[in-house]
């Protein structure tokens, strides 16, 4: 029996969306590098690195990391709001829903507001904002847990709840932070790539490729959970395991991205959308699109941040919400028929 | 289109004899109401048993608890005589599949991609070949639904997801076939389709079983009837066995009336004053 053309047809679509932005990442990684105060022309790249041209140190010391770092807060971002809206079975959900964002923007706050006289917050700031992220997200974890099972909706209610707590901790901490503080604290919240050198990379990255690998292997116990929790059982799934899984990695991944790069919105809820809008919902695909596309995406958002009104920098988070957040409501009006009749 | 071959025997039933599913005194409850309680039941493959009682009566439960997807809260499920928890879930899922009675979908899934997820247990060590395609194909084609492969699941009528859940089911090839209200939403050309594929299922080997709410269609197409009320077995038996007023009575709390019908099993009408 042959396939159906419609199938044929849907297959095409996954496969050319993951090849543009499979394509795109490198082109954009390259231009990101090669763009900013010192202009090294892309091509040029390779030969000023074999070569060691006059832009070398430009290059390894300032953007690579920077912009190395920037994709993969990007991936991990947009991987894990996928992997998080099918879990929660909510095309709303985003990573910071678990509370592990608000969680490390408290950890920062903290930090800055009692020891960020200290000096070293290069290290400090990322651990704290770490440690506050994985903090909020295991009391969101016991809070849902009923023996066995941990119960979705009450997950996403703690969630919800932990959230507003953090968040209100952190007014509390802008009420009593001086000048300076408040100003670090809103930067930090906002979010940005300015902090990255390769220590900061080196310290965040295995978090981030380690969940990224782990997330990526849940694409097809995710399809099987659309149909809901008990189905993905009927179908062979562990759906518990599934959940636990998806939860720490997460965790893990978004607690590292958020401690490396602060709060950058609207990348995680947006492009596993646009992936789907492009080319359909089969987790199979969606994941690995979600991570080049929120890569290239936030590559480009840094490159944007450093560039418009350049000494001085822009916060990628507004940026991200800036541009994208139109963009997005133009691609809702024109494809809702479509894509969501 | 070529008559379809008859259903593998799953090596798990060959194995123990054509023992399918046995439940011994099985209990659930919800803090103090007990869904289900007492049950005790073997159920053979070859057979299409028809799951009957009102509302609140347990059906749906005892579907999940005899799938797994429930801990029973006492006894236990056996399938080919080993508890249904020292199986892995995949491994049930090859076995044993159950059409839920809500569908509900977030995301625009195909109907083709919503019936090949029946393909999931088969695929745990495989990629995809083109017979796993030919399976969803076949199973859409058995449903009515190949016309529907196209269109996005969350846009079709109730009845068209209903067929398109069935066809997933049925490319999941289980030997255990449990299906919760199946002809809901579906009409009446639909409805007989559907049940006369189950009893073909049956009959070649599979063992069906259907929570149902028409007495009449239970009678006239199942092999065998089980009803419930307030959690526990009340009879179980064909329907000349079992289909009587008294007992219907005792089950539904109303009179009802029995009908012959030319194949010799009983019809059955709750009483009711003409207008």
């Amino acid at each position: 029996m042959m396939t159906l053309p419609a199938v044929q047809k849907r297959l095409g679509r996954y496969r050319r969306a993951i090849w543009l932005v499979g394509v795109a990442l490198p082109v954009v990684l390259l231009l990101a590098a090669g763009i900013g105060a010192y202009w090294i022309p892309p091509p040029e790249i390779p030969r000023v690195l074999l070569q060691r041209l006059e832009g070398y140190a430009v290059l390894v010391e300032i953007r690579f990391p920077r912009v190395l770092l920037a994709a993969l807060v990007g991936a991990t971002l947009a991987l894990s709001g996928a992997v998080l809206q099918g879990m929660f079975r909510n095309p709303l959900a985003d990573p910071g829903l678990i509370g592990v964002s608000a969680g490390a923007g408290l950890g920062a706050a903290l930090w800055i507001v009692l020891f960020g006289a200290l000096g070293w917050s290069y290290l400090g700031l990322p651990l704290a904002a770490f440690l506050g992220g994985l903090l909020a997200v295991s009391l969101v974890w016991r809070v849902a847990q009923s023996g066995p099972r941990v119960h979705t909706a009450t997950l996403l209610l703690a969630g919800i709840a932990v959230s507003s707590v953090s968040g209100a901790a952190i007014g509390l901490l802008l009420f009593l932070a001086d000048d300076q503080q408040l100003r670090s604290i809103t930067f930090w919240t906002l979010g940005g790539f300015g902090g990255a050198n390769w220590a900061l990379l080196a310290l965040t990255a295995p978090f981030m490729l380690l969940a990224g690998a782990g997330l990526l292997r849940l694409a097809r116990p995710l399809n099987a959970l659309v149909l809901g929790e008990g189905e993905a059982y009927h179908l062979g799934i562990s759906v518990e395991r599934m959940k636990r899984q998806a939860v720490t990695l997460t965790a893990l991944g978004v607690g590292a991205a958020v401690a490396a790069a602060g709060g950058i919105g609207f990348v995680g809820l947006v492009v596993p959308h646009l992936f789907r809008l492009f080319a359909g919902p089969d987790h199979r695909y969606l994941l690995v699109g979600s991570a080049l596309g929120g890569a290239v995406l936030t590559v480009l958002a840094d490159l944007v941040s450093r560039t418009v009104v350049a000494p001085a920098e822009l916060p990628v988070g507004v940026i991200t919400a800036l541009v994208g957040g139109p963009f997005f409501l133009w691609l809702l009006l024109r494809y809702k028929k479509e894509a969501y009749a | 289109m070529p008559e379809a071959p008859p259903h593998p025997a799953p090596q798990a039933l060959q194995k123990e004899g054509g023992a399918a599913l046995e439940a011994q005194d099985l209990g659930c409850r919800r803090g103090e109401r007990w869904l289900v309680r007492e049950v005790s039941l073997r159920l053979e493959g070859g057979e299409f048993w028809a799951l009957l009682g009102p509302n609140g009566a347990g059906k749906t439960t005892l579907l999940r608890l005899l799938s797994g997807e429930i801990p029973p809260n006492t006894g236990e499920v056996r399938l080919g005589g080993k508890p249904l928890e020292r199986y892995r879930p995949a491994e049930l899922a090859r076995v044993r599949a159950l059409l839920p009675q809500q569908r509900e979908l977030s995301f625009p899934f195909s109907a083709y991609e919503v019936a090949f997820l029946g393909r999931m247990p088969h695929l745990e060590a495989r990629a995809e070949t083109p017979q796993d395609h030919a399976a969803v194909q076949k199973a859409l084609e058995q449903t009515d639904a190949l016309g529907l492969a196209e269109r996005l699941y969350p846009s079709l009528s109730g009845g068209e997801k209903a067929r398109v859940d069935l066809a997933r089911v049925l490319a999941q090839e289980p030997a255990i076939l449990l299906l919760d209200e199946p002809t809901n939403h579906l009409d009446p050309k639909h409805q007989l389709e559907l049940l006369e594929h189950c009893r073909h299922l049956a009959h070649s080997g599979c063992l069906v079983i259907a929570a149902l709410h028409d007495l009449n269609l239970a009678s006239l197409f199942a092999d065998r009837l089980l009803l419930m009320k307030d959690g526990r077995v009340m009879a179980s038996g064909t329907a000349q066995e079992l289909l009587s007023p008294e007992l219907l009575e005792r089950v539904y709390g109303v009179p009802f009336q029995l009908y012959p019908h030319p194949s010799g099993r009983p019809l059955a009408l709750p009483r009711a004053a003409p207008s």
